[in-house]
């Protein structure tokens, strides 16, 4: 298949994310208060959307009518978007060397009083269904705008992110694109020991979304994934599992299932950027 | 009272809504599957903008709450034990804290107020829904007593950008207004007889209650309390000043936080010496079946053992 014209150059692409992943550990370097592996499985992801321009955006005026939505139901997982969204103008960087501090913008879980976030999603299972009701007021208004939501696969245990997938496809809300960070590992264990959720992709199948599957850390794949997947015509809404790694990048976490909460040492981190400028 | 026929607020409001509907091309009424006669108009004249969400409480706030902050208005209708507490955190996430941000225009329409659904059984009774909704910050809570005063908050409150929970009650009930206008509601409470010693101080049903034991005497008291929050707490404390006695009632657990918790804060704040009796269900649910009069009987909140008390205070 020939290389799409406007395609960003993915060796960029793939310098931003390493920048991205050292940046988080930056932050978690000043504060453990936030969640850390969960926030480096959708690094590539947060890149592909932001660099990769997947997204429609303005940083000068987060609320932009002509944007597209980004709803990240996962947001504990989503120190990494602190970093981009500093980078991009939405906020002013100093702000990242003050993460969950007294009196700070940035707080250990993401809420919509920082600009470019869209919704409070400290509580799972949430994202997917507010998204519909997004996409539902966007096709009212004849928006062109998609709507994007980070969902985790351990909140994919919620009941209710399921009555949000049942009227996604009920009522052809073909401009939501959900997307899995699968990392497969919940709090306490891996997902396959608490609920399984395989099949994945054929639970969404009979449930009539257009599924595709992706290497989530492989950054040419997920960039292409996401831009045909909003190309693409499709009648229903569509997903894209990102099988990924918690923790990537920072191999004691990668190695842990209860990397959730573990507390890195100060040294652990040292190298851990340290490796990763080495890269 | 006045003797126009009596009729469910939930019909009231819903054809008033319907009437918005006509001109306001951004209201949506969304559905968790439950009905009204008024209902069918909606379904059938405004298709794109009526949604069943089917039997999916959770996912109705949801969609409710993604629509409005798209900036639509929209109603979101279920029975009222289920779209306050199936969905809590769901009204409590994405409508009480996300408003505190971005003012969502969603109207939570609850039929089934306190024992309307009496034959139902405890899943069905909502004796819990005053308390709980009355402690989320940024919501309005209406607790009408008539189709009249549920018919005028549609036009009242359409442009109020905030999260709203409407405590509807079941059954078609006699209208107690004559005529309602935006002032009244501002008040958010009405002196519907004044007394002397005692006054009751009631809300939804038991304001029918109410006004028929205070018939028995002569100068009782009766306030209708219909907006529980927000409230001018210290408008309603000077109508409460000139009584010695109060008597709250209302349909649902009494010493959590309802009605009762509402009118005790308020003389509290103003240090007063009020004595004060709270009417309404201990602390346990009803197995016990019959209809909402042997209920209330059994439970103390018929209108027998209200003169009762009522007595009790005026000897």
């Amino acid at each position: 298949m020939p290389e799409e014209k406007n395609m960003p150059n993915i060796d960029e692409l793939k310098k931003k994310a390493l920048w991205v992943r050292k940046e988080t550990l930056e932050i978690y370097k000043t504060t453990r208060d936030v969640r850390l592996a969960s926030s480096l499985s959708p690094v590539e992801i947060f890149t592909a959307l932001y660099y990769g321009k997947i997204l429609r955006y303005d940083p000068k005026n987060p609320q932009w009518e002509g944007r597209d939505r980004f709803i990240i139901s996962k947001p504990h997982g989503a120190i990494s978007l602190y970093p981009i969204l500093a980078d991009l103008g939405f906020f002013n960087k100093k702000e990242l060397k003050r993460v969950a501090k007294n009196g700070s913008l940035l707080g250990g879980i993401p809420d919509p009083t920082v600009p470019g976030f869209e919704t409070i999603n400290g509580a799972l299972g949430h994202g997917l269904g507010v998204a519909c009701g997004i996409a539902l007021g966007l096709k009212k208004k004849k928006s062109n705008s998609k709507i994007f939501v980070l969902s985790g696969d351990g909140e994919l245990n919620e009941g209710a992110v399921w009555e949000a997938v049942m009227f996604a496809s009920q009522h052809r809300l073909n401009s939501l694109i959900l997307i899995v960070d699968n990392n497969k590992i919940s709090m306490l264990d891996f997902c396959k020991n608490i609920i399984d959720l395989a099949p994945l992709e054929e639970k969404f199948k009979v449930f009539k979304w257009k599924v595709k599957v992706v290497d989530g850390h492989n950054i040419k794949e997920v960039y292409k994934s996401l831009k045909e997947l909003k190309a693409e015509k499709s009648d229903y809404p569509k997903v894209l599992i990102a099988n990924t790694v918690k923790g990537k990048g920072v191999p004691e976490l990668e190695n842990d299932v209860l990397c959730h909460t573990r507390v890195l040492k100060e040294n652990e981190i040292i190298n851990a950027i340290k490796k990763l400028n080495e890269c | 009272m006045n003797a126009e026929e009596p009729k469910t607020m939930r019909d009231a409001f819903i054809d008033g809504v319907c009437k918005k509907m006509r001109k306001n091309r951004s209201i949506f009424f969304l559905s968790a599957d439950f009905g009204a006669p008024a209902l069918d108009k909606i379904r059938k004249n405004f298709k794109g903008r009526f949604i069943n969400v089917g039997i999916a409480e959770q996912n109705l706030i949801n969609v409710a709450s993604g629509l409005a902050l798209e900036g639509f208005t929209t109603y979101a209708y279920a029975i009222a034990p289920f779209i306050t507490m199936r969905a809590y955190e769901q009204i409590r996430q994405n409508l009480s804290i996300s408003s505190q941000i971005k003012p969502l225009n969603v109207n939570l329409v609850g039929v089934g107020a306190g024992l309307s659904y009496d034959l139902s059984g405890p899943s069905h009774h909502c004796l819990e829904d005053i308390s709980i909704m009355r402690l989320l910050p940024n919501f309005m809570v209406f607790s009408p007593s008539d189709w009249k005063l549920a018919e005028h908050f549609v036009g009242y409150s359409i442009n109020i950008k905030m999260p709203k929970y409407l405590r509807f009650d079941g059954r078609q009930l006699p209208a107690i207004y004559k005529k309602i206008n935006n002032k009244i509601l501002e008040r958010g409470f009405c002196e519907l007889s004044k007394g002397k010693k005692v006054c009751l101080v009631s809300t939804g049903f038991m304001t029918h209650r109410a006004l028929k034991a205070a018939k028995e005497f002569q100068n009782i008291g009766v306030i209708d309390v219909f907006m529980l929050k927000p409230l001018n707490e210290n408008l309603l404390f000077k109508a409460l000043k000139k009584y010695e006695y109060v008597i709250t009632i209302e349909e649902g657990f009494i010493n959590n936080g309802g009605l009762d918790g509402l009118i005790s804060k308020i003389l509290r704040d103003h240090q007063s010496n009020i004595k004060v009796k709270n009417l309404g269900f201990d602390d346990k649910h009803i197995f016990e079946v019959g209809s909402r009069n042997y209920l209330h009987r059994l439970n103390k909140l018929d209108e027998g053992s209200i003169i009762k008390t009522i007595k009790g205070r005026i000897k």
